[in-house]
């Protein structure tokens, strides 16, 4: 069983209270982009075993979207961070690089 | 015009907890910037109540005031005032970026009470309603078996309990089979 903190209302959601929004930190290619830039945003996911960060929203609560990091492998949550944002924050890194410390995922390590 | 009935009419049922439909409840549905002094006035005067921190809710005689989220307040208050305590927020709200909605007739409530009252909510929600972790004053939107439910606990140990006018029958069923006598799981 997964349980995220929605860091907005500061509930320790179970899984089933929570609905999964898919990778996060996609960066969006629309008009005036490349045929190839736009097939990659539009169909080219991360699949890790491991390190992954993803987009929830807490959709039996507040309401609100949010990400949150966690291990595919052992359902580890790392921690979980506003939706305001483009890239993971530093204290998400850290507290990931002291349990994998050669974790990678998409530009960010 | 006609008489407004609640959903289930004040069905009620008794098992190792009491279930009971609340009746008619008026409801505000409020967002906007919950630290805004302009809103807070606005409530405040309303119903008395002041702003509830997040989780939680604040209750005064005849209203009170629920923390639904980071941007949202749900503003109890008698069913027979809910119309004018609407305009009074409104004229309260004037010029500031935010929407209160009458929702009274969208909603059902009930009441959950009696020692197994906690057990019964245990075997609907995924929260914890350990003495510790639940407490008096706490509010809590979660989901109950397949549909979004919102509770809180008063200082009687009484869960008082929100959720859509259309599911009222599904949650009074579910609140009624969870407290069937004998039915203890004896966690809590």
């Amino acid at each position: 069983m997964l349980i995220l903190e929605c860091p907005y209302c500061g509930v320790k959601a179970e899984e089933t209270e929570l609905h999964a929004g898919g990778e996060a930190h996609l960066k969006r290619f629309g008009p005036g982009s490349s045929d190839d830039e736009f097939h990659d945003y539009l169909f080219m996911r991360e699949n890790p075993k491991g390190v992954h960060f993803e987009r929830w929203r807490h959709v039996n609560g507040c309401g609100k979207w949010f990400h949150a990091a966690r291990c595919t492998m052992t359902l580890e949550v790392f921690g979980t961070y506003s939706a305001q944002t483009y890239e993971p924050p530093q204290d998400i890194r850290d507290a990931i690089s002291a349990k994998r410390p050669d974790w990678s995922w998409r530009e960010f390590k | 015009m006609s008489d407004p009935v609640s959903a289930l009419n004040g069905a009620a049922f008794s098992g190792m907890a009491s279930v009971a439909e609340g009746g008619l409840a008026g409801m505000i549905t409020l967002r906007g910037d919950l630290s805004s002094a302009k809103l807070k006035d606005a409530v405040k005067s309303a119903t008395g109540a002041a702003m509830p921190v997040s989780g939680k809710v604040e209750l005064r005689e005849d209203g009170g005031l629920c923390w639904m989220s980071p941007d949202e307040l749900l503003v109890l208050v008698r069913y027979e005032e809910v119309e004018a305590k609407l305009a009074e927020i409104n004229a309260g709200l004037k010029g500031e970026h935010a929407l209160a909605e009458n929702v009274s007739d969208a909603r059902a409530v009930f009441r959950v009470s009696g020692e197994g009252a906690r057990e019964v909510l245990a075997k609907l929600c995924p929260v914890d309603m350990s003495v510790d972790a639940f407490v008096p004053g706490q509010f809590r939107r979660t989901r109950m078996a397949q549909v979004a439910a919102a509770f809180w606990l008063d200082h009687d140990e009484t869960f008082h309990i929100v959720c859509f006018r259309s599911v009222a029958g599904y949650v009074f069923t579910l609140l009624s089979t969870a407290a069937q006598s004998q039915s203890e799981v004896g966690v809590y």
